[in-house]
């Protein structure tokens, strides 16, 4: 494969992912709109196409084209920058994400995966924590003290919740050797469900810290504080109007879906099947390399599908409580997990 | 490739240090400081460092530079005056500057014993990486984390000192 042949084809695979990813993100709006509907007894949008399935493209036509407010007081160069390295970080992190099967391809090239980089997870990490300027510099260059409390308010958050989500994936990587996203999804991808991290790795612990520290990561609810409505208008994004505010939403979505993701490769599988080799693959060869990318969107969508239920349950924290849940339980309860799962694997 | 990329980034590392110095608002510094610290990932991935620079952007640029600017906006700093420097900084301040690296160069380029880096195609793995770090390194390595703890204990002090009442009384 030369040179310009590998660029022309890894062009492509980020066309076609970016496409996929924000036509995901405009689904996960109307996933968590339908079903926070039913969970609070209403039916949600249904009026635009059947059961209000063209409701995200007429919003994002709307976000379009609506006025274009920039308040006098701001601070323009970084008030401009703000949304845009909140979305570019949030879409950049999926381009080390694994979805299929790395078979498919051939000389080193996967069809399947954008970058086959050796330090995957890190990677992931570091674009999250650079995202966390887009929430701070929104909130700060507004000039508004409802944005600058929220980016206050998400800055801390975000790095005290760092803490627990990176030290959560430790035990993950002891036991796969290996920070490659794809070799930790063969390492667990044996026996399908029971090779699981999160069940025959016994890592569920890891599980939980991960999920409560990715709740706190991407802002969402319970540990919503940064934009939470009843008290602070909007938080950071309330000067923001029209497209501006439109990206902070798509970042918001689209990092649920990167954290998904995550969730996926490291405690569930990847996009191995979880009866394993019980049921054996059919000869077809497209239905070998599409059949793993259905079990990882599933994967993805019910963990999307968890987020939206824990949404619609239960209600948001104080801001002491979220301080104290992360250092105090989260933060220890980590530590003591890569210190039994370095015992265990010492003693296998 | 990697001449042409080296070149890129440390133009912009350089670029970034010097906006640095010449930005009036504290926040504008803290930002160029991140986009030296992001160049220099760059130039650690360029000679095969690839863990160093998955760190040096989680632990610098995202985690310490992320508390900089936190401050500032916590004590919202404005823009700083711009004066025109005194005098004895100018007659003795440059030439020292200038004299100082001067040695430093000398003296590196004829230390002997350092090890060679250079850029090039593969990449020092995480295996290999931590092999040095647990052996060879690794008294070194446990006195900086003795260091660490020490740093976070006197933190903790301060943060406790006159704060005894309110937490009892949680």
């Amino acid at each position: 494969m030369t040179m310009l042949q590998f660029f022309l084809w890894s062009l492509l695979k980020v066309a076609v992912v970016t496409v996929v990813l924000l036509v995901g993100v405009a689904y996960t709006v109307l996933l968590e709109r339908k079903l926070v509907g039913r969970i609070q007894n209403r039916w949600g949008p249904s009026r635009v196409g059947p059961f209000g399935l063209l409701q995200p493209l007429v919003d994002g036509a709307k976000s379009f084209l609506k006025e274009d407010i920039i308040p006098t007081a701001v601070y323009r160069p970084l008030y401009l920058l703000a949304p845009i390295i909140a979305l570019g970080c949030a879409l950049i992190s999926i381009a080390v994400v694994p979805f299929g099967d790395p078979r498919v391809g051939r000389n080193g090239f996967h069809l399947f995966q954008i970058s086959d980089v050796n330090i995957g997870l890190l990677v992931i990490l570091g674009i999250t924590s650079i995202g966390v300027y887009g929430v701070a510099l929104a909130g700060w260059s507004s000039n508004n003290k409802y944005s600058l409390l929220g980016s206050l308010r998400s800055s801390a958050q975000l790095i005290s919740y760092e803490l627990a989500l990176g030290l959560s994936l430790v035990g993950v990587v002891m036991r796969a050797g290996s920070l490659n996203l794809r070799i930790i999804v063969e390492s667990q991808s044996s026996e399908g469900l029971l090779t699981w991290n999160i069940f025959g790795g016994l890592q569920f612990i890891a599980f939980f810290i991960y999920l409560m520290a990715a709740y706190a990561e991407t802002n969402r609810s319970p540990f919503d504080l940064p934009e939470a409505e009843s008290e602070l208008t909007a938080g950071y994004h309330t000067e923001y109007s029209s497209m501006k505010f439109a990206m902070f939403f798509m970042a918001e979505y689209a990092n649920m879906i990167t954290v998904g993701c995550v969730a996926t490769l490291l405690f569930l599988g990847g996009w191995t099947s979880p009866f394993g080799n019980l049921i054996p693959l059919p000869d077809n060869i497209v239905i070998q390399a599409l059949l793993p990318i259905f079990w990882f969107v599933l994967k993805v969508f019910s963990f999307l599908f968890l987020y939206v239920w824990v949404r619609g349950t239960l209600p948001r924290f104080r801001y002491d409580q979220l301080m104290n849940y992360g250092w105090r339980y989260l933060l220890p309860l980590a530590i003591l997990n890569i210190v039994g799962t370095s015992l265990w694997l010492a003693y296998k | 490739m990697h001449l042409i990329l080296f070149f890129i980034f440390a133009a912009l590392c350089l670029a970034g240090a010097v906006n640095l110095l010449l930005q009036t608002h504290p926040i504008n510094s803290a930002l160029s400081l991140i986009v030296v610290m992001t160049s220099l990932a760059v130039l650690y991935l360029l000679l095969g460092a690839e863990f160093l620079a998955a760190a040096q952007v989680i632990v610098y640029a995202g985690a310490v530079m992320v508390l900089f600017t936190f401050v500032i906006m916590l004590l919202n700093a404005g823009r700083e005056e711009r004066t025109l420097g005194s005098r004895a900084a100018r007659v003795v301040g440059f030439p020292a500057v200038a004299a100082f690296l001067a040695l430093l160069a000398t003296v590196l380029l004829k230390a002997h014993g350092l090890g060679r880096a250079a850029m090039q195609e593969g990449v020092t793995s995480t295996d290999d990486l931590s092999a040095v770090l647990f052996t060879k390194l690794l008294l070194p390595f446990e006195v900086t984390s003795v260091l660490i703890l020490i740093a976070i204990l006197g933190a903790v002090a301060l943060t406790r000192h006159g704060d005894g009442e309110r937490s009892a009384s949680k």
